[in-house]
């Protein structure tokens, strides 16, 4: 378990000052002037010495993609930040505590992201259904323009602008290149690759994507340096991550926790058990809706890392833990996610506009039986059809959570396409009218 | 050069290059949706999917990759692409299934059917049974003009309407609003779309989705029979294929022409057909007691000899309307000399032209391609977007590959791309020379700076002194220098050039188009000959005794008192050379309805009644009689370069201008020529145009 001295979102509770005069006492903005000083390619090796991967999901390390930023500014092209905070995956709720509680330690981020990158603006894309978070974000934005943290001429010596630009509710645009296109002001759709946002990003100029957390852990790191950070959790899984348990548990919540802590040790230490106990378990979703489930046979000492959770043909996403107890009917349940992506798809490449749809429906008829046990095999064969073929990965997001439900739970489909047949045939037949 | 091994065949390929291109440059076919030279790359259809050896084990769409950001294999070979495994046929099996699955499948009632591309692609990537299960979506069907047709169940998303409007168009009409399956594409508001081109989105729709109204249910293109022509709506020139069944014509499409209008036309262009079946002259009529009369040829050829017996060639005039081929210009201008007649002229708007400057002082010198290469446009008089709709697209397509700027003397028009406004008239043209406009300065830096010089501003009683001024604004420029001529005329007629350039003018002595005007009115002209001739003012034709040779009913006709009917453009062989100076060979595609028979034709048979015979039975030796006369008529689809010094020595003319401003000769876009005004959908688009015109003003 994560011993305190090692946490670093010590207000994510919001027990405390969210604002300037707290984040300073619980040590935020101390030393930042001298990681500016260090320079741009001292704070990216430290990043990259950090072994932090990123916090967004796909789990690509954030050092390394600081670096893939060009060497010399082009003053025709200034370098952006752009901050990901369209925290929408169903699950996850990691994001906005860190903005309405600890705002600072992003903005503190963002900054020496900057730094590292040589960009003298950030963007902040705040989901559009968060209006306290971005409040909170907002006040805090302007405290550190008032003690000339940011800005023009700041204490630091490195200028830095922070916008915060309010999205309006679509799941896409926490794609990063469909988030470039709704920050520039477009349709949030999802562009080609390559080029990536670091050659041409926003309004074509080498811009960086990055996660909430990804950014606001930066500070913290090279404050207690790269080996405290890789020092914890498992090799290549290391740090601390926020989890988010959500569904049949006893106190469902947001906590800071060291990679690799077992499932079933998350469980019991923050949020009291699973209802029922543990026997209640039925299946879990370890990182976000769009990951695979697995049922609970493999969860009891499952360790909840990248590489682990990869291995088990899932993910660990945003880490967002959904937890289903036996109460579950989960053919509905993971029905009800593929309506999700049906409705957020955004249309543009064929496979996921069309796709998305066929496999809700089909997924609708399992739930009720009213389907032939060979359906099945053609559903998994379409979400193979999606997978891999998109512009973008919400057609994998997509594809990936009903791969699960077939891998893992195939018999619970076939008997209620068999009850079903059971219960048509034993219905009185209606006269022909 | 970049090597990658497309099939096991290794090629070398320029580093700019898709991977699409690549195969497609290795003779692999690929097939696409999306996809499109001229467009944007938008990678949304999935189709073009192929196998990238050693990347990741998922298929890559071909047509929005590189061939630069390829990796080569481990050993430095070079990358491998794979177009026909069975991997990459499984991949494009299953886009296809997408695209079908929500697809009508009605192919027996659609359009499209027969030059479908999802019907071909069908074919070769598609199963014969569906597995979907489920009910298909339907979309309302869209109302976006007159023109295009939208069955919108049908469209697969592939956004190439969208992008084209957006990119060569240059109106925001036409966009994709909802999103996952209930992606729509629709002009928002469901208006008709604002732009001259937008026939092109029925050629781009791989699908049925978007197809023709005025065609709707018209015909099955094999039943058509396809001509090659060339289009004579504008001075253009733009290379078309006429599809007729019978005598006739179904639909006109464009062909490619790079040269001239790539693969666009414009609306008036594509939708003009219906005017050549409405309003014909299908046999000879005789005024009989203030009445048109149906005649037969030899009763009108012997009025007409009566009338005309007798009467001094001073007396006798000749106009030549904008249509005429330059073959009827040449027998026309060649029976008048016989007869002694010196009034004779093509330039029914009373341009200033005249081949007695040189040919270099009425072309486009620059040329239609020549525009992507220039780097400032100063506009005089003129509003290519009416004048020239497909011209302005790629002025367009020159200002989206870079900065450009374009100074406007004339109208405040909406021309599609910015532009910084001059002035209205001679007094901006004359800053423009003295160097005390600001914008002399930006057109004497360029390196090859192009001067579009517009009917509207040559075509008034001071024509020529403004025309001289507009080449000595290219002079002091350096627009003319070596290797670039950017001194440009833009014309409005089809015919104009060729009339120009077989001397379709008035001869030693003789009257200009407004000089026989003024003469008739005044009883000065005894008998006038038009042909086609309608754009002029025929009240002010007095008491001449007028023949009108000509295709349809329009004002010539009307005042005419005997009318000898002919033929229209895709009913006769002819030569039309555009307003660069390209000499282009139209082929006839039906014949002309009735007794009406082609132009050159009708003067061969009239000439013997006035008393001297033309010398060509035939079209070959008209042609022959032409070439002997005007060598450079013989070179087809090439531009001769004009000599440029024409241009300093129209430049030396000088003369007093007028102060007043500078206005485009085409007030309707939709109604230019008598077969347009024939015309029941050009009337539809002309009077939507005049609403949004109105509801501008309004604003």
């Amino acid at each position: 378990m994560l011993a305190d001295q090692d946490r670093i979102f010590t207000n994510l509770y919001g027990f405390h000052d969210w604002g300037l005069e707290g984040a300073k006492k619980r040590g935020q903005w101390h030393r930042t002037k001298e990681f500016v000083d260090n320079g741009r390619e001292w704070i990216v090796e430290q990043m990259k010495a950090s072994n932090l991967r990123g916090r967004g999901g796909a789990g690509f390390p954030t050092g390394l993609k600081w670096s893939f930023m060009p060497k010399e500014v082009d003053p025709a092209r200034p370098h952006y930040v752009v901050v990901n905070a369209d925290e929408s995956e169903p699950g996850t709720c990691k994001d906005r505590e860190i903005m309405r509680h600890d705002p600072h330690l992003l903005i503190e981020g963002c900054l020496l992201a900057g730094v590292a990158m040589g960009a003298h603006h950030t963007f902040i894309y705040v989901r559009g259904e968060f209006i306290r978070e971005r409040e909170h974000l907002q006040a805090a934005i302007d405290q550190a323009y008032e003690a000339r943290l940011i800005g023009k001429n700041n204490v630091h010596g490195w200028d830095m602008d922070i916008v915060v630009h309010h999205g309006a509710g679509a799941y896409i645009c926490g794609e990063e290149t469909a988030l470039l296109e709704s920050l520039e002001g477009k349709k949030g759709q999802p562009r080609l690759k390559p080029p990536f946002p670091a050659n041409v990003g926003l309004y074509g100029c080498p811009s960086t994507v990055n996660n909430v957390e990804s950014i606001a852990v930066a500070p913290e790191i090279l404050r207690r340096g790269p080996s405290w950070f890789s020092g914890l959790g498992t090799p290549n899984n290391v740090g601390t991550k926020l989890f988010c348990i959500s569904g049949h548990v006893e106190r469902p919540c947001t906590v800071e926790e060291e990679m690799g802590i077992p499932f079933r040790e998350l469980v019991e230490k923050h949020c009291g058990g699973i209802r029922g106990g543990w026997d209640n378990l039925l299946a879990i979703i370890p990182g976000g809706s769009s990951v695979p489930c697995l049922p609970a046979s493999e969860c009891q000492d499952l360790p909840m890392d990248f590489d682990t959770l990869r291995d088990k043909k899932s993910g660990l996403g945003t880490a967002a833990v959904i937890v289903m107890d036996r109460s579950t009917d989960i053919i509905k349940a993971i029905a009800r996610l593929a309506h999700f992506y049906k409705h957020e798809s955004c249309g543009q490449c064929t496979p996921c506009r069309e796709g998305t749809g066929w496999m809700w429906r089909v997924m609708e008829r399992l739930v009720e039986g009213r389907a032939d046990p060979a359906e099945i095999d053609m559903l998994l064969e379409v979400t193979k059809q999606v997978e891999g073929h998109t512009i973008c990965a919400l057609g994998d997001a997509a594809a990936w959570p009903i791969q699960g439900l077939i891998r893992h739970f195939r018999p619970e489909i076939e008997d209620r396409i068999a009850q079903r047949r059971v219960a048509d045939a034993a219905r009185p037949a209606v006269a022909a009218e | 050069m970049a090597k990658l091994i497309v099939d096991g065949s290794e090629i070398e390929v320029p580093d700019h290059y898709t991977i699409l291109q690549a195969c497609e440059e290795a003779g692999a076919e690929i097939p696409r949706f999306c996809f499109h030279d001229r467009l944007s790359i938008a990678g949304n259809c999935r189709m073009c999917l192929v196998e990238v050896v050693g990347g990741p084990p998922k298929p890559v769409a071909s047509c929005a990759m590189g061939v630069r950001d390829l990796r080569p294999g481990k050993d430095g070979s070079p990358p491998q692409v794979n177009t026909r495994t069975p991997f990459v046929k499984k991949a494009r099996e299953g886009v296809m299934e997408f695209l079908l699955i929500n697809h009508p499948l009605d192919c027996p009632i659609c359009d499209q059917g027969g030059e479908c591309d999802l019907q071909d692609q069908a074919m070769a990537y598609g199963v014969s049974g569906s597995r979907f299960h489920e009910n298909k979506r339907a979309v309302e069907d869209k109302y976006i003009g007159p023109l295009v047709k939208t069955i919108m169940t049908r469209c697969i998303h592939c956004t190439r309407c969208v992008r084209f409007t957006t990119e060569v168009a240059g109106v925001s009409d036409l966009g994709a609003i909802g999103r996952g399956e209930d992606m729509e594409i629709t002009t928002y508001l469901e208006h008709a779309m604002a732009s001259e081109l937008q026939g092109n989105v029925i050629d781009l729709c791989p699908v049925g989705a978007l197809t023709s109204r005025p065609y709707a249910f018209k015909a099955r293109p094999w039943e058509l029979s396809k001509t090659e022509s060339i289009d004579v709506m504008d001075a253009l020139g733009s290379a078309i294929r006429v599809d007729c069944r019978g005598r006739e014509v179904m639909r006109i499409m464009p062909r490619l022409n790079e040269a001239v209008n790539e693969e666009w036309i414009s609306d008036k262009s594509r939708f003009i057909w219906d005017g050549l079946r409405t309003q014909r002259l299908d046999r000879p009529y005789v005024r009989k007691d203030g009445r048109l009369t149906p005649a037969t040829w030899p009763e009108a050829f012997a009025t007409i000899a009566e009338k005309a017996k007798g009467v001094a060639p001073e007396r006798v005039g000749a106009i030549a309307g904008d249509l005429a081929s330059t073959e009827e210009q040449f027998a026309f201008k060649d029976l008048m000399d016989k007869l002694g007649v010196a009034n004779v002229d093509c330039r029914q708007d009373g341009t200033k032209l005249h081949p007695k400057f040189g040919r270099a002082s009425y072309l486009f010198n620059a040329t239609i391609e020549g525009i992507e290469d220039c780097d400032a446009v100063l506009m005089i008089g003129t509003n290519p977007r009416w004048e020239a709709a497909v011209l302005n697209a790629r002025i367009r397509k020159r200002w989206r590959m870079g900065p450009l700027p374009v100074g406007v003397i004339g109208e405040r028009v909406d021309l599609t791309y910015d532009y910084e406004y001059l002035g209205a008239g001679t007094d901006t043209l004359q800053g423009i020379v003295d160097g005390s406009h600001s914008f002399a300065k930006v057109l004497a830096e360029a390196e090859r700076p192009l001067i579009i010089v517009g009917q509207g501003a040559i075509s008034r009683a001071d024509g020529e002194a403004v025309l001289s001024l507009a080449a000595k604004a290219a002079t002091a420029v350096g627009a003319v220098a070596e290797g670039w001529n950017g001194f440009s005329v833009l014309h409005t007629a089809a015919g104009r050039v060729g009339g120009l350039d077989v001397g379709c003018v008035p001869g030693e002595g003789g009257l200009d188009v407004e000089g026989m005007l003024a003469a008739a009115e005044g009883g000065g002209l005894d008998v006038v000959f038009l042909l086609g001739a309608d754009e002029i003012d025929t009240r002010r034709l007095g008491n001449a005794f007028v023949v009108y040779v000509g295709t349809h009913g329009d004002v010539g006709a009307h005042r005419a008192d005997v009318i000898l009917p002919g033929a229209a453009y895709p009913e006769k062989t002819g030569t039309w050379v555009n307003t660069e100076g390209r000499v282009q060979r139209a082929n006839r595609a039906g014949f002309p309805p009735g007794d009406a028979r082609e132009d050159w034709a009708i003067l061969r048979a009239l000439s013997p009644h006035l008393g001297h015979q033309l010398g060509y039975d035939s079209m070959a030796e008209l042609r022959g009689a032409m070439f002997e006369r005007h060598p450079h008529l013989a070179m087809g689809e090439t531009v001769a370069p004009a000599d440029a010094a024409d241009v300093s020595a129209l430049a030396d003319l000088g003369g007093s201008v007028e102060a007043a401003s500078f206005a485009s000769p085409v007030r309707d876009f939709y109604l230019t020529n008598p077969i347009a005004r024939a015309s029941a959908v050009m009337a539809e688009c002309s009077a939507l145009a005049r609403g949004r015109i109105d509801a501008e003003a309004a604003e």
